[in-house]
């Protein structure tokens, strides 16, 4: 009003050049913004024509996927008919076909128990966290084995494929976090003696390569024990296994620790708390809540290295499906079988480093500048 | 301060020491009571087998307790010990176990099989993780006298030769000077190549993988210019080979290669049980009893046929068997002809015919001592 | 702690010993003692019994005898008649080669993926992400054999060999590229590109300590690179070029002579480097990231440019936390190395821990070997880390 009275009034904000807003300016900004940046996107969009074009054309627009046998794949694509043959080998290995619905049960309840972890405002996710860490190895114990409740017993000789991969990895991080949760107070104790001996645990199995872990595990366990003492082969691969893994998580609890400020260890003390109460009640809840990205990225590893039981002859998913290749039926699917297990890893694998940072995320609490 | 972590660590350690000691202290005493009791017959060459059992390990008692044999067998290779389609282990080798099986358990199928690539077959063995380890495996004198493991016989006569892509142009193993050769990790194929090479003067390469399909499949994609194994491998792998026209196999063989089933050392009841059972259906060739005619064979008036099938005498009992030892394990598994024929000869794609492998008096060296 | 309260009446508040935790701690740790001992003593006791039972030779002894093998791939003089002792020396070669070589390839492409990572072009960030994200999710030895059989089926035959120049050739039996034969005099060039070496670092600290006095500054970098590459070449044309390079030449079956790199060294090599500096290229992000921005804005208002910044400022603060994860990687490729077993690389699990151990049946002493290898050298580098760790702490009070 008063602006017109005066009879001046400011000229309207011109829009900004076309050039600088929408898509255009989007483009401008972050793909052309400099000669070096011209240079770059024009290389990353021939990495992109060169390799990415390729691929997905023999992985869809030229792949077979539906058939019996070999005799259907013809058009020189990926031979998914392969893997839909075999998928049932490759998640079950040879447990028998009656019994699949076993697994499937755990599957589901794998899912039931994991989904609400991932959705922040569900309630009693804790409680679901310690049934998961405790009453579903056990459940799976029962169902997997049989031999109870009038289920028929199924030898672990017959378990492979990605079931066993799962076993393998989930009871790794169920004995491998207690164990090294131990170990790491151990490193921190007062006393020197079981110091030294948690630190020389812990460097022991770190120093060594799984595959020299496991191939003790695997032959020489029974050199070790006296006559008659008898492992099954896939307990043996699970011990070396939690030994390997405590190390790794026992350092991983250690960053917790070591993050934890000293007042509260001396305000644990000063309440008259003892060491266990102070651990378990002050030290260990926020510790552990500090490292549970950490503990996730070890679990992936670990799921990553369950691979490495292939060489001792147990038949996980990789070499359910190296088994399946050499099939004189199918000639030329090694690609199809390796493309396959690569991405159920990196479902799985993908899947958990999201959560981790998220978790990662939501418990930062720096200045970063973001 | 932190005592109860102590204690928790010392739990953790004393429950490790109760597996590596304690479960050790007991569990022997088991075996070695059931162990005396299968031969109590007070015969001359009967007395060193209680002695023995008690101040070494005993197997069969083992064996029996546990109510399967753990076999150590291939991780593939056809003929000798490789999965069917239905899944199912057969070949060679594996029927040495389940012969074993058959004669100590009275059922074939109470086989549990480990596959082991050649490098992890004699710790395995060694170690007990496996009871007998029937895995195409040379004979030697090292592996006898160091390794700690006894081969009880021989189930098939080999040689090592060469198999060359046709391409080449090769007609003798005297040619492959330069040639890169691929083998696999830890057999005496390894050992042999480098005598042959040295002592004729030639030079090689060798790649060396862990299981016989990688070694195949390296001498498919062309990383080398010769397989060399054992003959029996040679066929057995050219069929596996996409193009089986493009190889040949070179007429040399330059080494000894008798395979067999092998036991630790210093258990001589099992070793005996092993040997025997092996010599059982070698005999049975000999003397005409199949798998088919083993039921009527028992009323046959051949004393030999006799004492293999247990009408007459101990010999069962000698073994700390039962007295159809022989029975059931050429009833179920059949004699070596059968075996034979089923897994590498007429009967199967490798079509090898028996050559060394014929028995003693029909041109071959397979002979077993007589049961007696 | 010893004086021990025998006299409880004098001294009401004393706890009885076995209240008293410096007396409780001493048991138990007594206890933690004597358990692993005994645990020690069985697991001895079991394995020597269980050895001598089974007739399983023991002892070193073995190392001195004849191996009988050949090996694909060895840095230094072997053949069949050389000893296991030898073999073990071969395969420790092999395993740091491909460890070295990878650590080399890993942290350049891992550094340049990390950068790329935190690139203003949206392209290129997007695409530096897509790859981390894939191969981390991945296992290694699935990657180790897609590569192994990759690189086996790219390459051509050695007939059809791809041809680079006279000398250089690549096909499935390894890339071949000419060997340099050192002739009499080279000693001299070795010897001044060390004396060159040696006065780039004196230049180096000298420089700094005029900067420190003068302010003025010395072009440390380039008087370094010319001492280090020019000094050896005069002295090297000086004493006539002692060097002369030997060409791989196709024969019947393969190329002999020259040096060459094997398909499994590329495959390994290749797999490990690939992987490795996925994880690489994270730490490097994340440091860079950890170092906050006031800093960079506190440079800016000192008047430092973007140079400066970065290699004053910024660098120093984001190696700190760059490289502990980062050794922990190099330990991982060094110890992951040990995969080569799969696709038949000599490295010293698959010649020691497999060839050998098999020929010989001595299982124990050789795994102990092969476990105590990789301890060493990750026990060294570990100490290497928190000695630099201490180093570099921020000083708290």
């Amino acid at each position: 009003m008063s602006a017109t009275e005066n009879g001046w009034q400011p000229a309207p904000d011109l829009p900004p050049p076309s050039s600088s807003v929408g898509i255009i300016g989007w483009i401008r900004q972050n793909l052309f913004s400099s000669p070096l940046n011209i240079f770059l996107t024009v290389v990353g969009l021939y990495i992109i024509y060169k390799a990415g074009v390729p691929i997905l054309d023999w992985v869809f627009w030229s792949a077979d996927f539906s058939g019996e046998d070999q005799s259907a794949c013809t058009s020189g694509g990926a031979c998914w008919v392969f893997v839909g043959q075999r998928l049932s080998f490759f998640i079950y290995g040879f447990y028998p076909e009656s019994e699949y619905w076993r697994i499937n049960v755990l599957f589901v309840l794998l899912a039931v128990l994991i989904i609400p972890q991932m959705i922040p405002a569900f309630p009693h996710k804790k409680w679901l966290g310690w049934f998961f860490l405790v009453g579903f190895p056990i459940v799976s114990y029962v169902l997997l084995l049989g031999g109870s409740f009038s289920l028929p017993h199924v030898e672990t000789e017959k378990w492979g494929g990605l079931m066993l991969t799962l076993v393998i990895s989930f009871v790794g991080i169920v004995f491998a976090l207690p164990l090294g949760t131990l170990l790491a107070l151990g490193r921190r104790s007062d006393m020197p003696v079981i110091r030294a001996i948690c630190v020389g645990f812990i460097e022991l199995w770190r120093g060594v390569p799984l595959i020299s872990v496991l191939f003790m595990a695997s032959v020489m366990l029974p050199l070790f024990l006296s006559e008659g003492a008898h492992f099954n082969k896939l307990l043996r691969a699970l011990i070396g296994i939690v030994m390997f893994q405590s190390a790794y998580m026992a350092e991983v609890v250690r960053g917790g620790l070591q993050a934890i400020p000293k007042g509260q260890y001396e305000a644990a003390a000063a309440l008259g708390l003892g060491y266990w109460r102070s651990m378990g009640l002050v030290i260990l809840p926020q510790a552990l809540k500090l490292v549970i990205p950490g503990i996730v990225n070890t679990f992936i590893a670990l799921f990553k290295d369950t691979t490495l039981v292939l060489i001792i002859g147990l038949l996980d998913i990789l070499a359910s499906v190296q088994a399946a290749i050499t099939d004189p039926a199918w000639s030329a699917v090694a690609a199809e079988g390796y493309v396959f297990t690569a991405v159920a890893f990196w479902i799985f694998c993908f899947g958990m480093s999201r959560y981790s940072q998220g978790l990662e995320r939501r418990l930062d609490t720096g200045h970063k500048k973001r | 301060m932190d005592s109860k972590l102590a204690i928790v660590l010392i739990i953790v350690a004393a429950i490790a020491g109760y597996f590596a000691g304690g479960m050790g202290s007991d569990k022997p005493a088991e075996p070695t009571a059931t162990a005396t009791t299968p031969a109590p017959k007070p015969q001359a060459d009967d007395k060193k087998i209680p002695d023995k059992a008690k101040e070494s390990s005993n197997t069969l008692a083992a064996v029996k307790n546990k109510g399967f044999l753990s076999c150590g067998v291939n991780t593939g290779l056809p003929g000798f010990s490789a999965p069917d389609s239905s899944n199912k282990w057969t070949g060679i080798d594996v029927d040495v176990c389940r012969a074993v099986a058959a004669a100590v358990l009275g059922d074939a199928t109470k086989v549990k099989y480990t596959p082991l690539t050649a490098k992890e077959r004699f710790t395995a063995l060694q170690s007990g993780e496996i009871d007998i380890l029937s895995r195409n495996t040379t004979w030697t004198h090292t592996r006898d006298t160091s390794l700690g493991l006894n081969f009880a016989g021989v189930n098939y006569y080999d040689g090592q030769g060469f198999m060359v892509k046709k391409a080449l142009g090769v007609k003798s193993a005297k040619e492959l000077d330069g040639a890169v050769m691929c083998i696999q990790a830890g057999t005496t194929t390894e050992l042999n190549l480098a005598d042959y090479f040295r002592y004729n003067n030639l030079k090689y390469k060798s790649v060396t993988f862990d299981t016989t399909d990688q070694t195949r499949e390296g001498f498919e994609a062309n990383r080398c210019d010769v397989l060399t194994s054992d003959q029996s491998q040679l066929y057995g792998l050219r069929t596996k080979l996409n193009d089986p026209d493009s190889a040949i196999v070179l007429p040399e063989v330059i080494s000894k290669e008798p395979l067999g089933p092998s036991v630790r050392q210093g258990d001589d009841a099992w070793f005996n049980v092993v040997r025997w059972t092996l010599s059982a259906v070698i005999n049975a060739e000999e003397l005409g009893v199949t798998s088919q005619n083993v039921d009527q064979m028992k009323s046959s008036n051949n004393p030999e046929i006799k004492r293999l099938l247990g009408v007459t005498g101990d010999m069962g009992a000698k073994l700390g068997l039962d007295g159809s030892w022989a029975l059931q394990a050429i009833k179920q598994v059949g004699n070596y002809s059968e075996i034979f024929e089923r897994n590498v000869g007429s009967g199967s794609p490798l079509k090898i015919s028996r050559g060394l492998n014929a028995l003693w008096n029909k041109g071959g060296i397979m002979f077993a001592p007589p049961i007696r | 702690m010893s004086d021990q309260p025998n006299t409880p009446t004098s001294n009401p508040s004393r706890p009885p010993p076995w209240n008293n935790p410096a007396v409780r701690s001493i048991v138990y740790q007594v206890i933690a003692v004597v358990l692993l001992g005994y645990f020690a003593w069985t697991i001895l006791n079991n394995t020597l019994d269980n050895m001598a039972r089974r007739g399983i030779r023991t002892g070193f002894s073995f190392l001195n005898n004849e191996s009988g093998f050949g090996i694909l791939l060895s840095l230094i003089e072997y053949d069949e008649s050389s000893t296991y002792g030898r073999t073990f020396l071969v395969g420790l070669l092999n395993t740091l080669l491909v460890s070295v070589l990878g650590i080399f390839f890993a942290t350049i492409f891992g550094f340049l993926l990390g950068i790329a990572r935190l690139s203003t072009n949206w392209l290129i960030a997007q695409l530096a992400s897509i790859y981390v994200e894939m191969i981390r999710n991945i296992p290694l030895l699935l990657q180790i054999f897609f590569w192994y059989t990759a690189v086996l089926q790219a390459l051509p035959g050695p007939r059809d060999s791809i041809q680079l120049g006279d000398s250089y050739f690549l096909n499935n039996r390894g890339f071949y590229f000419p060997k340099p034969i050192f002739e009499d005099g080279f000693g001299a060039v070795l010897f001044a590109l060390l004396a060159a070496i040696a006065a780039a670092i004196f230049i180096g600290r000298w420089a700094r300590r005029r900067q420190d006095r003068t302010g003025a500054r010395f072009p440390v970098f380039l008087t370094s690179l010319g001492l280090i590459v020019g000094l050896p070449l005069v002295v090297f044309l000086l004493v006539g070029a002692p060097l002369s390079f030997e060409t791989a030449v196709l024969e019947r079956f393969s190329f002999t002579g020259g040096s060459r790199v094997i398909p499994e060294l590329m495959a390994l090599l290749w797999a490990l480097t690939m992987y490795t500096a996925a994880f690489i290229a994270e730490i490097v992000r994340a440091g860079i990231e950890s170092v906050s921005h006031g800093q960079i804005e506190a440079a800016r208002s000192l008047g430092l440019r973007n140079g400066p910044t970065l290699r004053l400022i910024v660098i120093p603060q984001a190696l700190r936390v760059i490289i502990p994860p980062l050794t922990s990687q190099y330990l991982n490729l060094t110890k992951n190395s040990s995969l080569a077993t799969a696709i038949g690389y000599p490295d010293l699990v698959a010649v020691f821990m497999g060839t050998s151990l098999n020929q010989t049946g001595q299982a124990v002493e050789i795994v102990a070997m092969t476990m105590a290898v990789y301890l060493t050298i990750s026990l060294s580098i570990s100490f290497l880390m928190n000695w630099y760790n201490r180093k570099v702490a921020l000083v708290e009070r």
